[in-house]
């Protein structure tokens, strides 16, 4: 099974490096951007009995590992 | 005092708190590799700076889940000593042994020069040869060091006196203050406990007159007290 996970950070977090995208945007002329953030993509592959247990598993690694829940929210998706 | 060093993959400070620490309690640290398992016996473990497991995922996310940093949790659950600078202080944030984020500079900028500090608690075992409130200058190089906790946390941290150092203005050089974009100015905190401190700044890069100053040395003298 494969799975898509997808972390951002969180709303009121700062993010710099998507303020800095904005920014370049604005400078190629695309006027109508508002706001950019940027995240993560992870693709995971793994075995997996059915989806709910897939995705109970892939929830615990992001909690564990693949995102800090302090500044980070995430999003799995199995594909 | 006995203290150990643990070394990771990518980690550059190591070398250099073993010399400040042989210069303040008289022995070698022992130089832990992040293969192992455990830690010996120890009054000070030290979680040095540098780029563990190349800063993949987040700074010190990987280190946080290697076997030697389990072990390292259970000599601080018997209350050894835990020092984490730079790298060491992301570890920390990131095992759950210290409250808190750190977070790419606000300026997005690799930043590395003396900073000015507040010691905000010198009743720690780390900072009792600071003065309360003194101001002190030691280096930082980071690029993810912007202190972050939502306003909940950040409270409950200063409320429960956990803040050591905050980034300060220096007068005398014109510096402002805050490089990084830290919340409340952030640049070093304690757990609960006060046996686990983690900081930014460099101390074991300010512990020597011929290298840019001894603000630092003191931090490690305390622990000898």
């Amino acid at each position: 099974m494969k799975a898509r996970i997808t972390v951002m950070l969180k709303n009121g977090v700062l993010d710099p490096q998507g303020r800095a995208i904005a920014n370049a945007l604005h400078s190629l002329g695309f006027d109508n951007v508002e706001d950019v953030r940027q995240g993560k993509l992870i693709e995971v592959q793994l075995k997996a009995a059915d989806e709910a247990s897939a995705k109970g598993e892939l929830d615990a690694m992001c909690r564990q590992l693949l995102a800090n829940p302090i500044i980070e929210n995430y999003r799995v998706e199995l594909l | 005092m006995k203290a150990a060093v643990i070394v990771f993959p990518g980690s550059n400070c190591d070398r250099d708190v073993a010399v400040t620490l042989e210069a303040v309690t008289g022995q070698k640290p022992a130089m832990v590799w992040h293969g192992e398992t455990a830690v010996p016996r120890v009054d000070l473990i030290v979680l040095p700076g540098g780029f563990s497991y190349g800063d993949y995922l987040r700074s010190g996310a990987m280190a946080a889940h290697s076997p030697i940093v389990r072990a390292v949790k259970d000599e601080a659950k018997r209350g050894v000593a835990v020092l984490g600078i730079c790298n060491g202080f992301q570890i920390l944030t990131e095992a759950g042994l210290l409250p808190g984020a750190l977070m790419r500079n606000a300026s997005l900028h690799y930043i590395c020069r003396d900073v000015g500090l507040k010691v905000d608690r010198a009743d720690t075992p780390f900072t009792n040869a600071y003065a309360p409130g003194e101001q002190v200058t030691m280096p930082i190089a980071h690029k993810d060091g912007a202190y972050f906790a939502d306003d909940e946390a950040l409270d409950r941290i200063e409320g429960e006196g956990q803040v050591v150092f905050r980034y300060a203005p220096r007068p005398d050089t014109g510096d402002s203050g805050n490089p990084n974009g830290s919340r409340r100015d952030i640049a070093g905190v304690v757990d609960g406990s006060h046996r686990i401190m983690g900081l930014m700044p460099h101390p074991e890069r300010a512990a020597d007159a011929a290298l840019g100053g001894t603000d630092g040395r003191r931090l490690f003298e305390s622990l000898t007290h």
